[in-house]
């Protein structure tokens, strides 16, 4: 077990060169502006809004990932604390997509920063039908559009709803609960 | 005696009516079993549009499924969910780590175990946080226990829905005995509360092996009693051996996982692949067939109940000794004699239930394998006690997209058989 200084600074140089994950050192390679982050031991990439589905499909075609788990979406309006690796530049909204190699028996996190005035980002349905319903709820949850998509309509919330509830600037209480005998909307 | 299938399928086959299908998928070859011949070409200029609920008592829940028919066969199917939507994945922003475990427990009802046990582990590798021996074998046998009920839940439920509604009394009846040992050590038959970020909320109760051993009996006796009624059933068969086939390459790109991907014949579960808890110490088999239809996935059920009955045998036999929890403070309150004793111990209960602790700034996430599949937890932490983002990768969500490869081109009749086996819980699709 090395003492406290040694894995910090082998985790600021992690930063500057991923070597302990063969995948995120490629991805790097290839792709320009990908920085490789390890989170708890979790290999990240954060990748270009432009390169996003190039990445997706150069990972399951070139490195056997063989499925896209899940596609969700942060929204960092008002984080205390936010943690950009350095070299991405924040933006409102990150775009995250979980994907799992069967064969390799590896995972790989690939994150995309979305600015609050595009809020756009490429489809991942063409490579990956399963991200259909994972999409549809970054959209009606966060207003995140998929460039792409079929059906990209809202599938949680019903369909004249007015607003995006995930986003932090989405006022929860708006709708009034009308219990009887309740004094007043909070 | 040499081939019960084969005498079987001559018995049936009496008043050229009753054909029986054949076991594999491959060559599985629709007949009409009622006047002989092909299934016909849809007429897709002439179609129905019809919904199948939202308040169908066959699709568990308020699950809404818009089929597109000509006559009896299905063209299309769209699955049309939200109407159990409660934000919950918002509630979990407004709540802190400590009130997490109580509202993620609410999602999937059926194995809320699982749920507990995917957000309790996301916060300790936040917090970068060990969890003591005992509390990992607890979890572990709770999770089984848990796999157990859900198992048996999907036993009945699936009976039913196919017309051996006897199954639903059979299938109950273990379930009820499951869910009274989880109430008698977690303190509620559901939505337990019970594995929390580091550890879990109390110890194993007296006499808790005798009473978990008698379980297993009961269950294994219950599981045989299936078996005997359904498997070699020939209604049975004749409803779901090569309904609603999926191969494995729809499976992987549709984000099936547990047991839909299992039946195709791809042994992939988490709990081998990627160990948590103490799964890589105790001895288990995977369970997956090679047909992908439903059939299948009633089998894989039925034996994974007897492999979790193995683990939670072994959890018995080795259930460590030591703490049931962490004996981190910043987690975990004082004991209560402490806080009889203790001005500081008071307040600091009072602060960790009213504040919460803090959680170190950054992003993770963390995936087990529920009796559905990979249910995940994407945690996003700013360093305050409540996570700016908690998204929980429902495996029943991403299941039930799976219908799209199924449904088509069967009938109207095997879409219930279809939906029933890929069992989704709609407090997990809609969150």
């Amino acid at each position: 077990m090395p003492d406290d200084d040694t894995t910090d600074a082998a985790r600021e140089e992690d930063h500057e060169v991923p070597v302990d994950d063969e995948v995120g050192a490629a991805l790097v390679e290839r792709f320009d502006g990908a920085v490789f982050v390890s989170s708890h031991g979790q290999p990240v990439v954060y990748v270009p809004r432009d390169a996003w589905h190039d990445v997706a499909a150069w990972l399951q075609g070139e490195q056997q990932f063989t499925q896209c788990l899940d596609v969700t979406a942060v929204d960092h309006l008002v984080d205390e604390a936010r943690i950009v690796p350095a070299g991405v530049e924040a933006e409102r909204y990150e775009v995250v997509a979980n994907f799992l190699s069967h064969p390799r028996n590896r995972r790989i996190r690939v994150i995309t920063e979305v600015p609050t005035d595009d809020p756009a980002v490429a489809s991942l349905t063409d490579l990956s039908p399963g991200a259909s319903f994972a999409e549809r709820e970054v959209y009606d949850l966060f207003g995140i559009t998929f460039a792409g998509h079929p059906d990209l309509t809202r599938i949680l919330m019903p369909d004249d709803w007015v607003g995006f509830p995930l986003r932090k600037d989405d006022a929860p209480a708006r709708v009034p609960v009308t219990f009887k005998g309740d004094p007043s909307p909070r | 005696m040499s081939d019960p299938e084969g005498r079987r399928l001559e018995a049936q086959t009496d008043e050229g009516a009753q054909q029986l299908r054949p076991l594999s998928a491959e060559g599985v070859h629709r007949e009409l079993v009622m006047t002989g011949g092909e299934w016909p070409e849809p007429d897709l200029d002439d179609t129905m549009i019809i919904n199948m609920g939202p308040q169908h008592p066959s699709t568990h829940g308020v699950l809404r499924i818009m089929m597109e028919l000509d006559s009896e066969m299905v063209v299309r199917a769209k699955p049309v969910i939200g109407y159990l939507h409660t934000g919950m994945e918002k509630t979990g922003e407004e709540l802190t780590y400590v009130q997490g475990a109580t509202n993620v427990t609410r999602m999937d009802y059926a194995s809320p175990l699982s749920n507990e046990l995917v957000f309790s582990m996301a916060v300790e590798r936040l917090l970068d946080i060990d969890v003591p021996r005992r509390a990992t074998w607890i979890r572990m046998l709770l999770v089984e226990l848990n796999r157990i009920s859900s198992h048996l839940l999907f036993q009945a439920t699936n009976g039913m829905d196919l017309g051996a509604v006897s199954m639903m009394i059979y299938g109950w009846r273990e379930r009820e005995l499951t869910l009274r040992l989880l109430e008698s050590i977690t303190g509620l038959r559901m939505n337990h509360n019970f594995i929390r970020p580091g550890g879990v909320a109390a110890d194993l109760p007296d006499g808790w092996q005798r009473d978990t051993l008698d379980l297993c009996d009961a269950v294994e006796r219950g599981v045989g009693e299936y078996d005997t009624l359904l498997t070699q059933n020939p209604i049975w068969r004749e409803r779901t051996v090569g309904v609603g086939v999926i191969t494995t390459d729809e499976a992987l790109a549709l984000g099936a996982t547990g047991p839909i991907l299992r039946s195709t014949g791809f042994a992939w579960d988490l709990r081998r692949a990627q160990p948590y808890l103490a799964y890589d110490d105790v001895e288990f088999d995977v369970i997956y067939t090679a047909n992908g239809d439903v059939f299948d996935r009633y089998q894989i059920r039925l034996y994974e109940i007897l492999e979790s009955v193995r683990i939670v045998r072994q959890c018995v036999d080795r259930m460590p000794a030591g703490d049931y929890r962490t004996q981190d403070r910043k987690v975990t309150p004082p004991p209560r004699a402490r806080i009889d004793e203790s001005m500081e111990a008071l307040i600091h209960h009072f602060k960790l239930f009213t504040e919460g602790f803090r959680v170190p700034p950054g992003e993770t996430y963390v995936a087990v394998e529920s009796p559905r599949g990979e249910i995940g937890c994407y945690l996003v932490s700013d360093g305050t006690a409540k996570p700016v983002r908690l998204h929980i990768r429902g495996p029943s969500f991403y299941n039930l997209q799976s219908m799209d490869a199924m449904v088509p081109g069967g009938m109207f009749a095997d879409a219930v058989a279809i939906v029933s086996s890929i069992d989704p819980i709609m407090g997990e699709v809609d969150r």
